[in-house]
C-alpha cells in the first residue's frame, strides 16, 4: 500500500465510524420489520450483509411478509433500490478510466446513500482505499444492527418497539425533504405520492394488491408522469453536488 | 410455498446488479431526457410512497405515527441530519404513546 493510499484508508475509516453508529440505530429498526415479516436473526443478518440497503430491505421484507412471488421481489428491489443505480452511474463518472474491474466489482457491493455521499464529496477521482475503509468501519454495524433488532424486538416492551419502528421512516423523510425544499416539483411529487399511496390502500380492487405491487405501480406511474411533464434540465440531474 | 433464503438471494442479487452494472458498463453519460428525468424522480417518489401511510400503520396508535411524520418533515426542513430525524421520530412516538395510552 502506498503512503497516499494509507492516508486515504485512515481518512475513510475515520469518516466511516459516525456512519456506522447511525447505521446501528436504523438497522435495529429494520430488524423489527424483519422479525414482523417472519425472519429469524440469522436470516436478517444475511439479508443485511448481502443487500446492504435500507429502503430495499424494508421493501423486500414486506414482500416476504405478504408471501409475494419471486418476480414481485425482484421488481420491488429494482424499484426500491433504483436510486443506487443513479448513484453508481454518478460514481462511474468519477472513476479513473484505467481503474481495474475488480475495484468496480468490489465497490458495487456497498454503494449506499452515506458512502456515496462521502465519496462524492471528496475532490478529484474516487480513491478505492478510502471507500473500502469507510465501508469496513460502517458496514458490519448494518448487518449486526439488523440481527440485534430481530432479537431485541422479541424482548423489548411493545411501547419501545412501536417507537423504534419509525426510525426507518424518519430516515426516508430525511432523504426526501431537503431536495423537496429546494425543488418545487419534487415537493409536489412527494405530496402526490403520499396522497395516492394512501388512496390506493382504500380503493376497492387496488387495495387487494400486495403493498409491494402497489409501490411498484405507483412509483412507475408517478415518476413517468413527472418525467413527461417536468423533464429535468441538465444542471439539476444530480441533486447531491453539495453533499 | 416460498423459501426465505431464495427471497434473500433475489434481494441480494438484484441489489448487487443494480449497483454493479452502471459502475462497470457506463462509459458515457446517459442522454435520453425521459430516462434521465425518470431516474431522477424515482427515488423521491418511491420513498414517499413507502413512508405514507406505512408510518401511521407501524405504530401502536396511528396518531403518534402521524405526529412523528409531521415532526420528521419539520426537522428535516430546518436542516436536521438523517440520524437526528430518525431519533426524533422515535422519541415523538414514545412520548405520544405515553400520553395517549
Amino acid at each position: 500500500m502506498t503512503a497516499s493510499n494509507k492516508k486515504a484508508f485512515r481518512e475513510g475509516f475515520r469518516d466511516g465510524i459516525p456512519i456506522g453508529l447511525g447505521y446501528l440505530a436504523v438497522a435495529f429498526s429494520l430488524g423489527i420489520t424483519a422479525r414482523a415479516s417472519g425472519l429469524n436473526w440469522l436470516q436478517a443478518f444475511i439479508a443485511s450483509a448481502t443487500s446492504y440497503a435500507s429502503a430495499g430491505e424494508y421493501a423486500g421484507f414486506t414482500v416476504i411478509g405478504s408471501g409475494g412471488s419471486y418476480i414481485e421481489m425482484a421488481l420491488m428491489i429494482l424499484v426500491a433500490n433504483c436510486r443506487y443505480m443513479l448513484m453508481s452511474a454518478a460514481l462511474s463518472q468519477r472513476l479513473a478510466a484505467d481503474m481495474p474491474y475488480y475495484h468496480r466489482f468490489l465497490m458495487a457491493t456497498h454503494v449506499t446513500d452515506e458512502l456515496f455521499g462521502i465519496n462524492i464529496a471528496r475532490p478529484g477521482k474516487i480513491v478505492p482505499a478510502y471507500d473500502y475503509a469507510a465501508f469496513l468501519a460502517s458496514g458490519p454495524a448494518w448487518a449486526v444492527g439488523t440481527a440485534v433488532g430481530v432479537i431485541a424486538g422479541n424482548v423489548l416492551p411493545d411501547r419501545i418497539v412501536s417507537a423504534l419502528s419509525v426510525a426507518l421512516f424518519g430516515m426516508f423523510i430525511a432523504i426526501i425533504v431537503p431536495p423537496a425544499k429546494k425543488n418545487r416539483v419534487i415537493a409536489a411529487l412527494v405530496l402526490v405520492s403520499f396522497a395516492l399511496s394512501f388512496a390506493c390502500g382504500k380503493v376497492p380492487y387496488v387495495r387487494d394488491l400486495s403493498s409491494g405491487i402497489r409501490i411498484i405501480i405507483l412509483t412507475v406511474v408517478i415518476a413517468s408522469a413527472a418525467a413527461i411533464l417536468f423533464p429535468v434540465k441538465d444542471e439539476e440531474k444530480e441533486g447531491e453536488s453539495g453533499a | 410455498m416460498h423459501n426465505i433464503y431464495v427471497y434473500i438471494l433475489i434481494m441480494g442479487g438484484v441489489s448487487y446488479l443494480i449497483r454493479m452494472l452502471p459502475l462497470t458498463l457506463i462509459k458515457k453519460e446517459i442522454t435520453n431526457r425521459f430516462i434521465k428525468s425518470f431516474l431522477y424522480y424515482v427515488p423521491y417518489v418511491t420513498l414517499a410512497v413507502m413512508t405514507f401511510p406505512a408510518i401511521i400503520e407501524a405504530t401502536k396508535s396511528p396518531l403518534s405515527g402521524a405526529i412523528a411524520l409531521a415532526a420528521g418533515i419539520i426537522l428535516s426542513f430546518i436542516g436536521a441530519n438523517l440520524i437526528q430525524v430518525a431519533g426524533a421520530c422515535c422519541a415523538v412516538v414514545f412520548i405520544c404513546e405515553l400520553i395517549i395510552r
